[in-house]
């Protein structure tokens, strides 16, 4: 692994992705990206899948017959 | 006695105020029923991954649905705290003391306190539910399931951790009980948490092809995201739709936070390939 993040090869800036992003620092800014267009584009789709992911899968309310079955198993079980 | 706990823990990163959260408790909110009410919630900060990347061009401004339900429960929650404690508390303490005092009655056998708890959080459980498992009978069972659970185990919550982390951690297994049932590949949290590595994405250091960029169909992405490998799906789920912390996450299953980062990494580099080979596909004549 090379000192110098600016040097660093691919692989070593991939590894250390999980961390960089999820640190919640501004990513984009680390200087190998300024160098490298591979990984500057693998981290922008990964950007697009996560904002995505905001659409996805309304959440909804359980219909009212899931608390119906819920409280008649508990009715069931203290007779 | 439990500790003080959040009613409905509200991922940190999009919490509402308690000054909100006080101002909404004015409606009255029927425990079980309360649709209308969420319908009047305010708007929360929608979490996501790009608060990954905070000086992104993109600064979350929408809304996590769930967190309508987050705020409906603090309508019931604090209304039912009005009810009992026969007094409205200062806005910063209100929901503490009353999700303390709902928890504590519901712990103690009270019927209605606990369907209280079910109203705070079945919107949060259900969608994950359905989310995990995509068919709502199935959800349905599996939620119906996580309240039973939760009703004979609730007097040994200790308040360790917040309660909604608690509930979702115990939801989480009743998912994962019933997809070892259905015989997939799954027995554990555990083994949740470590896909093995033919699951896991390819690696990216040769030169991009294609890139994703633009709108993603939804469609095709819920797609991939079902196509998951159920830990990968999980840690996505719960990162990137419902907006949870890290540090939440590895509470709820109990890993590290490295691990929960490692595997939403390695969650969103699966659906990288999944979506760029549907991509190449449609491409071709």
């Amino acid at each position: 692994m090379t000192g110098d993040p600016s040097n660093m090869s691919c692989e070593e800036f991939q590894a250390q992705m999980p961390e960089l992003i999820g640190s919640g620092e501004d990513a984009s800014a680390h200087p190998h990206l300024q160098t490298c267009d591979r990984c500057r584009a693998l981290l922008a789709e990964l950007q697009v899948i996560a904002d995505a992911a905001r659409q996805l899968f309304p959440s909804v309310e359980p219909p009212d017959e899931v608390w119906t079955n819920i409280e008649s198993a508990l009715n069931k079980k203290k007779k | 006695m439990p500790n003080s706990t959040s009613p409905a823990h509200t991922p940190s990163r999009s919490r509402p105020n308690a000054v909100k959260e006080t101002l909404r408790a004015d409606s009255a909110s029927d425990p079980t029923n309360h649709a209308t009410n969420q319908a009047k919630t305010g708007r929360a900060t929608k979490p996501g991954a790009k608060r990954d990347s905070k000086k992104g061009s993109n600064q979350a401004t929408d809304e996590a649905p769930d967190h309508k339900a987050d705020g409906a429960a603090s309508q019931a929650t604090t209304q039912t705290a009005k009810q009992a404690t026969g007094r409205t508390t200062t806005r910063a303490g209100a929901t503490d003391a009353v999700s303390a005092d709902v928890l504590a009655r519901a712990q103690a056998g009270d019927h209605q306190a606990f369907a209280l708890v079910y109203s705070l959080h079945k919107r949060r459980i259900y969608s994950l539910c359905l989310r995990m498992v995509g068919n709502v009978a199935e959800a349905e069972d599996l939620t119906q399931e996580a309240f039973l659970q939760l009703h004979r185990k609730i007097a040994t919550f200790r308040g360790d951790s917040a309660f909604s982390t608690w509930l979702h951690r115990l939801a989480i297994n009743v998912v994962l009980m019933q997809l070892r049932k259905k015989g997939l590949s799954l027995i554990s949290l555990d083994e949740a948490m470590e896909p093995t590595p033919d699951e896991g994405p390819s690696r990216s250091f040769g030169a991009p092809d294609l890139t994703l960029t633009g709108a993603i169909d939804r469609l095709a992405l819920e797609r991939a995201v079902a196509d998951l490998p159920t830990g990968y799906r999980l840690i996505f789920i719960l990162h990137d739709v419902e907006g949870f912390e890290h540090n939440e996450i590895a509470a709820m299953l109990d890993c590290s936070i490295g691990n929960s980062k490692s595997q939403l990494h390695k969650a969103r580099l699966k659906l990288r390939d999944a979506l760029r080979i549907q991509k190449r596909q449609e491409e071709q004549p």
